[in-house]
C-alpha cells in the first residue's frame, strides 16, 4: 500500500513546481525520491542492508564448497543433493571463476563417450554415464522446464589397431565384453567392407562399440546440470578461491611415527576484478576445478613439504592444450560414419549433415604446446594430423579447415586417470579432477561416487578404491592405455 | 495412447506435437476450454506454493515409472512358453499388433483385451510386429531380440523412441525387412545413421519426423547409406506443405540415378 501511495503522490505532480524561491523546491523532490527508495529498501522482500548489497557474494556458511562448475562439480553437486539424508540438509555452494565457460573443459570438449577402456573402473564410469544420458530427462526433469535434448549421435567408436597393439586390444576387448559393454572386434577383410572407405593398410585389428557408444553436445549437458542443481538448491557464486583456513592436529601413527592431520574449516571466495572476499564456513571441499586443481591444492598445502613424503606428494594435474580441427569434404564418409581413432593417434567423426568433420590428435610428449593460451596451431594440423587423415582415408586428401580450436585436459601426468577421494592429509578435501580428456564422459558417475564417499563413508556404486590420491605417494599407477 | 498427465502440463509439449492424446473429462462438456483452465491452475499454484510444485514432481515421475513398468523384462515367459510367445505377449500388452507366420493379425481391443490362443501356437515364429502408438522404449526393444525371425517393424508415433533406441536394432539386421519409423517425435538424423546395421532392409519409412533438422537431405544420405533399401520419405508432403505458388525444391527429390 506504501508503495502504491508514494508513486501516486509523484505521479499527481503535486511536487514538481518550478524552481523560484532559491532553489527549495529542487532539493525537495531529491529528497522524497531518496525517502522513497529508503522505504522500498526497508519493505519485506528486498535486502534489508541499507549500508550495501551483498547479493553477489557467496553465503557466510556452506556445508559443501565444491570448487569449479564445471560438469564434474555439478554432476557432484546433483548427486550430493540427491543422496542426501533429509530434504534440504545439505547447504551446497559451487564456486565458478567463469560463469561464461570461456576455457572450461567441459564446455570445449568434443562430447565423445565410450566403453572402450582397459581398466574395468573406467568401463562401469561410463556405462553408468551412457544409461544417464539415456534417462537425461528423468534424472534432471525440472517441473515446467522444456525437456533436454542432448543431441546424441549413437554412432560408436571404431579404434583401429596395428600389429603390435592387436593382442592388447583383445584382452582389453574381452574384459570390456565380461563388464557388460557391447563391442566386437573385426578384422581387416570385414572392415574393408563394412566401410569401404577406409584404407586398411597397417591396421591388424578393429574394435567397435556397437551401443551406449558416440557422442553428444556437452553444453546442453552443463546447462541441463546447472538448471537442475538451481532447482534443486544448490547455491551458485562466481569467484576465484583464494585462501584456504585450516585447523591442524597432530596424531600419532602405529609405527609411533607422528603426522599432522589438517582440516579447513574456512573458504576465501575473492570476487572478479576486485579485492573483496568473502570467507565461507564449511566443512567438505571438493575439488573439481578441471585444469587448474593443482593451483587450488596447493593452496591447501598439499604437496608441501620434502619430496617422497606423503606430506611432499603434489597433485600430478596439469593442463594440455589439445587442438580440435573442423574441416569440410564433399566426399567423405557417409552418415553412418563412428568417430575413428586410427593407430596413430589421430581421430576424426562427422558432424551434422553438410559433411563437415571434427577431429584431431594427441600431440606426442615432446610436440607439447604451451598451455598458456588457448590459441591455435594451424601449422600442427598441416604437418602432424592431416597425413595421418589422408593415409587412414583417402577422401580426406582433399579437404578444407573451416574452423579450430583448442581446450585444455585436466593431464593427469602420473597415469592419465582420474583423481577420485579424499586426501590422506588433509581429510576433508575431496578430488573429482585429472581425467585426462575422458571427464566429460565419466561425469555422472564420478559425481555420484563423491556424493556416496561424502554421505555414506564409502563408495558403493562402483568401487573407485584404486583412484585414490594415496596411490601418487605409493607409486600404484593404475596405466589407461586407451586415450585419445 | 497418450497419458492423462499431459492434461497437467508437467512438460512442456515440444515432443507431443504429433501425439495428440485423449483428455480424460468424462463429461460433454467442451474439453478444450476445461484443459486450458485446469492447466492454468495448477502451473500458477505451483509458481506460488513449494507443495504444488513438489506434487506435479512427483505426478511427473509416476508417469516415468509406469512407462519403464511397462517396459519390464519378458524374459522369464520365454523359458516356459517359448521366446516368439514371449516377444509377442510384450506387444500385445503394450497395445501392438502381432502376426504369426501364415496366421492372421492379432490385435488388442479398445480395452486391452486380445485373444490368448498364440500361447499354443510352439515355434511358429513371428512374422510382423506394429508397435505404433505404444510406450515401447530403450529397455523394451531388448523383449523384440526374442524375437529371432521378425521381418517386419513398425514403430510408427512412439513417443519413447530416439536415437539410443535405433542403436539397439543391430540385433535384428539378419530377418528384418521392413521398418517403419514415421511420425516419431524424437528421432533425429543423428539415429538414422544407425540403421546401417540393417543390411537386409527392403523398405524403410522415414516420413514425418518432426526432430529431423533437414528433411530432403537426410533423405539422400540415407539413401547413399543403404542402396538396397526403398526409402520412403516425405517427399509428396514437403511439397504439398509449401503451398501451390511455391515451386517444390529439388532437393526434396532424389535425384534420378
Amino acid at each position: 500500500m506504501l508503495p502504491r501511495v508514494l508513486s501516486l503522490g509523484v505521479r499527481r505532480g503535486r511536487f514538481t513546481r518550478r524552481p523560484g524561491r532559491g532553489g527549495f523546491s529542487l532539493d525537495w523532490e531529491e529528497k522524497l525520491s531518496e525517502i522513497k527508495k529508503k522505504i522500498q529498501s526497508a519493505l519485506p522482500g528486498t535486502s534489508l542492508l541499507p549500508l550495501y548489497d551483498s547479493s553477489h557474494l557467496p553465503p557466510d556458511h556452506a556445508d559443501v564448497v565444491i570448487i569449479g562448475g564445471g560438469v564434474l562439480g555439478l554432476s557432484a553437486a546433483y548427486w550430493l543433493k540427491k543422496l542426501e539424508k533429509q530434504r534440504g540438509a545439505l547447504r551446497v555452494l559451487v564456486v565458478e571463476r567463469d560463469l561464461t565457460y570461456s576455457q572450461a573443459s567441459s564446455a570445449l570438449s568434443l562430447g565423445g563417450i565410450h566403453q572402450q577402456f582397459s581398466l574395468p573402473e573406467n568401463i562401469q564410469l561410463s556405462l553408468f554415464s551412457a544409461s544417464f544420458l539415456r534417462n537425461i530427462n528423468e534424472h534432471l526433469a525440472v517441473v515446467d522446464a522444456p525437456p533436454l535434448d542432448l543431441q546424441f549421435n549413437p554412432l560408436g567408436y571404431l579404434w583401429l589397431a596395428s600389429e603390435k597393439d592387436a593382442a592388447a586390444m583383445e584382452n582389453n576387448v574381452k574384459m570390456q565384453r565380461q563388464e557388460g559393454a557391447k563391442v566386437c572386434l573385426m578384422s581387416p577383410d570385414q572392415l574393408r567392407n563394412k566401410f569401404p572407405w577406409i584404407n586398411t593398410e597397417g591396421v591388424a585389428l578393429a574394435s567397435y562399440g556397437m551401443e551406449d557408444e558416440g557422442w553428444f553436445d556437452p553444453w546442453c549437458l552443463l546447462q541441463g546440470l546447472r538448471r537442475k542443481v538451481q532447482s534443486m538448491g544448490v547455491v551458485f557464486c562466481q569467484g576465484e578461491v583464494t585462501r584456504f583456513v585450516s585447523s591442524s592436529s597432530r596424531m600419532m601413527t602405529q609405527n609411533k611415527k607422528e603426522v599432522k592431520l589438517k582440516r579447513i574449516y574456512e573458504v576465501h571466495v575473492k570476487m572478479d576484478n576486485s579485492l573483496e572476499y568473502q570467507p565461507v564456513e564449511c566443512s567438505i571441499v571438493i575439488n573439481a576445478a578441471g585444469a587448474w586443481s593443482a593451483q587450488v591444492a596447493a593452496l591447501a598445502g598439499i604437496g608441501k613439504g620434502p619430496p617422497d613424503t606423503l606430506q611432499g606428494t603434489k597433485l600430478p594435474v596439469e593442463p594440455r592444450k589439445r587442438y580440435v580441427y573442423v574441416w569440410h569434404c564433399p566426399q567423405g564418409p557417409g552418415l553412418e560414419s563412428p568417430l575413428v581413432a586410427d593407430t596413430s593417434g589421430t581421430y576424426f567423426r562427422r558432424e551434422g549433415l553438410g559433411s563437415n568433420y571434427l577431429g584431431g590428435r594427441s600431440p606426442t610428449e615432446e610436440e607439447e604446446p604451451d598451455p598458456g593460451n588457448l590459441e591455435v596451431d594451424h601449422d600442427f594440423f598441416q604437418d602432424k594430423v592431416w597425413p595421418h587423415l589422408a593415409q587412414r582415408v583417402p577422401a580426406f586428401e582433399t579437404l578444407k579447415v573451416q574452423n579450430a580450436w583448442a581446450g585444455y585436459y585436466d593431464y593427469n601426468t602420473f597415469d592419465q586417470n582420474g583423481v577420485v577421494g579424499p586426501h590422506p592429509l588433509v581429510v576433508n578435501m575431496f578430488f573429482a579432477t585429472g581425467f585426462s580428456g575422458h571427464g566429460l564422459q565419466q561425469a555422472p558417475g564420478v559425481g555420484r561416487a563423491v556424493a556416496e564417499m561424502i554421505v555414506e563413508g564409502r563408495f558403493q556404486t562402483i568401487n573407485l578404491d584404486s583412484f585414490l590420491f594415496s596411490r601418487f605417494y605409493l607409486g600404484e599407477k593404475i596405466q589407461e592405455d586407451i586415450i585419445i | 495412447m497418450a497419458a492423462p498427465w499431459r492434461s497437467l502440463r508437467l512438460v512442456a509439449p515440444i515432443w507431443n506435437r504429433s501425439t495428440r492424446g485423449i483428455h480424460h473429462l468424462g463429461g460433454a462438456v467442451d474439453p478444450e476450454s476445461n484443459q486450458k483452465k485446469r492447466r492454468t491452475m495448477l502451473q500458477y499454484l505451483s509458481d506460488y506454493f513449494y507443495d504444488v510444485e513438489s506434487l506435479r514432481g512427483y505426478f511427473l515421475q509416476n508417469e516415468m515409472v509406469k512407462v519403464h513398468q511397462k517396459n519390464r523384462s519378458f524374459a522369464y515367459l520365454g523359458e516356459t512358453y517359448g521366446p516368439n510367445n514371449a516377444g509377442a505377449f510384450f506387444i500385445l500388452k503394450q497395445g501392438g499388433a502381432v502376426k504369426f507366420r501364415d496366421k492372421e493379425w492379432i490385435r488388442p481391443d479398445k480395452y486391452g483385451h486380445f485373444p490368448q490362443e498364440f500361447w499354443n501356437f510352439s515355434e511358429v515364429p513371428v512374422e510382423a510386429v506394429d508397435a505404433s502408438d505404444c510406450a515401447i522404449n530403450y529397455e523394451g526393444l531388448e523383449n523384440l531380440y526374442l524375437l529371432k525371425e521378425l521381418q517386419s517393424l513398425s514403430l510408427q508415433r512412439c513417443p519413447h523412441v530416439d536415437d539410443w533406441c535405433l542403436s539397439r536394432l543391430y540385433p535384428l539386421a539378419d530377418s528384418l525387412q521392413e521398418l517403419s519409423l514415421a511420425g516419431c517425435p524424437r528421432i533425429s538424423e543423428r539415429g538414422l545413421g544407425c540403421l546401417y546395421h540393417l543390411q537386409n532392409l527392403r523398405w524403410l519409412d522415414i516420413s514425418d519426423l518432426p526432430s529431423v533438422s533437414n528433411p530432403g537431405l537426410t533423405q539422400i544420405l540415407v539413401e547413399e547409406m543403404l542402396p538396397n533399401c526403398n526409402v520412403v520419405g516425405l517427399n509428396l508432403a514437403e511439397g504439398l506443405k509449401l503451398g501451390p505458388e511455391e515451386q517444390p525444391r529439388d532437393t526434396d527429390r532424389p535425384v534420378p540415378a
